[in-house]
């Protein structure tokens, strides 16, 4: 058991290394897209100079939008960085202070939703508003999908805090069992749906027809569109490191020192990579989807986690 | 189990090869369903193959490579020229929107595998947990020969569904007599050249491959 102090101190430390993180992440996926594409890459650095500058700049506020609309992009920024802290990074196993498990995260991330939804809609735009209920609809179209796998591999692991599930599938083999595969898969689409990537959702249009997004972040200004973009930065960030510790745990430091950490961030920093190369590569390759053909790819999401779930009793016990 | 690794990697390519089964299930293009076909004969064969390493069944290798031959090579390329010389293209019809189908394979799934698990607890083979996978791929391969209207996706159907029967029989008895697998690889090849055949007079009859035309000229 760690004292106190010990958690605390690793937790903020957890915490500026998120914020730093996703940024960096964000411009290597802008990189990919963009060598891909054939165009001249942005720098690694360019989320942070578009960000700062952003954060130079004054915030107008819509007329007649409440309170909400002014704290939202903080509250979200905040839920955000806590739900960081529930996923592991380069420590597997955090005995005692962890404050919750994976559903506990799911929560926080679907009240996140909830959040920019309604701070969406608060300013009374059309835009928004459709941008919050197309954002809402692919959640719910989402979360039994996510729920399930998250089943698959309390079942593989019998827990389901993050950490305890990254630790047994460290120890166990390196070939993956099915309902895994299928589980991964299942995440997969998942984490593109939630992150508004290129089959569901294209990151970089304004086009009013086909976005959802940048729909509901059209009315925000200046520091709070920056702390709306950095907070969607995180929240990609904080479901791959859930796809990294629920499937690809290999490489996590085993004990609580500080001298596995160095190269369990190594494995990390490079997972990221190949994690953003995958992506990059991937959102460049598909067509985006028909806004009605989104539920279709949500139910093939919920499918593959039903089989990873049956599969499960079927081949492996 | 004496083949921990082995046993692991049989499963997985159990789980691929219904997920492929799913794939031809939701995809929309007769191209794209002929590739998936050509990944589930890899899967088919290798599965085949392992099979045959770990039981030490001689003649489960020699199918494999049959499979491989038959699967990946021969029948895609026949398949494909006779998409082209059709000249199908675009969209293949669906009876069932996508979403339906796929819960109904869902259940489909649930069922095949309760249905096989007395099954697999009397057979005696290496993998015996795969039982339900093969009954599932032929089930799922059924529905596939239903929710289509083209005759092209429909025969793709029914070879899928013949790879399921060939993986259950694998996987629940070591597979069939070398005679009786001979015989039905031929079968399957013949089968696809005499469709090719129909496809043509089919369509100079009816003027298209849409089967439903052929129920309507009953009534006419």
């Amino acid at each position: 058991m760690k004292s106190f102090w010990v958690f605390l101190g690793s937790s903020l430390a957890k915490m500026v290394l998120v914020v730093f993180l996703a940024p960096l992440f964000v411009g290597w996926l802008n990189m990919v897209r963009a060598l891909m594409a054939n165009r001249t890459p942005p720098g690694l650095l360019q989320p942070f100079k578009d960000w700062g500058k952003l954060f130079t700049k004054e915030i107008i506020i819509p007329e007649g939008s409440s309170m909400l609309f002014r704290w939202i992009p903080r509250i979200v920024f905040s839920l955000l960085l806590m739900s960081s802290l529930l996923v592991p990074m380069t420590e597997p196993h955090d005995d005692g202070w962890v404050f919750g498990d994976a559903l506990v995260l799911i929560g926080i991330l679907s009240l996140v939703r909830v959040l920019m939804s309604l701070g969406a809609m608060d300013s009374g735009t059309p835009f928004g508003g459709i941008g919050g209920r197309r954002e809402m609809m692919v959640g719910f179209l989402a979360e039994p999908a996510t729920i399930l796998v998250i089943f698959t591999t309390y079942l593989v692991s019998h827990s389901t805090m993050t950490f305890v599930t990254a630790d047994s599938l460290q120890s166990g083999s390196i070939l993956p069992t099915p309902s895994l595969v299928f589980g991964g898969l299942s995440f997969f689409l998942i984490l593109l749906g939630e992150n508004a990537r290129m089959p569901i959702d294209n990151p970089a249009t304004h086009l009013e027809l086909t976005m959802i997004h940048e729909a509901m972040m059209l009315e925000y200004t200046g520091p709070s569109l920056a702390l709306m973009e950095w907070a969607s930065a995180i929240k990609i960030l904080v479901y791959l490191l859930m796809g990294i510790g629920l499937f690809f745990p290999w490489g996590v430091t085993g004990g609580p020192g500080w001298s596995g950490l160095l190269p369990a961030f190594g494995m990390l920093a490079g997972k990221l990579f190949m994690a953003g190369a995958i992506l990059g590569v991937f959102e460049t390759l598909v067509a985006k989807l028909r806004i009605f053909r989104v539920p279709e790819f949500m139910t093939l999401a919920f499918l593959l986690a039903i089989l990873g779930f049956l599969s499960h009793f079927v081949l492996e016990t | 189990m004496s083949h921990p690794l082995e046993q692991s990697l049989i499963e997985l390519l159990g789980g691929l090869l219904l997920l492929t089964v799913f794939a031809m299930l939701s995809i929309r293009r007769i191209f794209s369903m002929i590739r998936i076909f050509v990944l589930q004969g890899l899967i088919l064969s290798a599965s085949t193959f392992i099979v045959g390493l770990v039981s030490g069944e001689k003649h489960l290798l020699f199918q494999a490579f049959i499979t491989f031959f038959l699967k990946v090579v021969v029948l895609p390329f026949l398949l494909f020229r006779l998409v082209q010389r059709l000249r199908l293209r675009g969209d293949v019809e669906v009876v069932l929107n996508v979403p339906v189908t796929m819960v109904t394979g869902i259940f489909v799934v649930i069922f095949s595998y309760a249905v096989a698990s007395p099954l697999s607890q009397m057979a005696m083979t290496v993998s015996r947990g795969l039982i339900g996978v093969g009954l599932a791929t032929v089930l799922l391969s059924f529905l596939v020969i239903l929710t289509r209207r083209k005759a092209v996706t429909q025969v793709l159907g029914l070879l899928s569904l013949e790879n399921g029967l060939l993986f259950s029989a694998t996987n629940a008895t070591y597979g069939m007599p070398m005679i009786v697998e001979l015989g039905v690889a031929l079968d399957v090849l013949v089968g696809t050249l005499l469709f090719g055949v129909f496809f043509f007079q089919i369509r100079e009859s009816f003027e298209n491959l849409d089967l439903e035309r052929l129920e309507r000229t009953w009534e006419d």
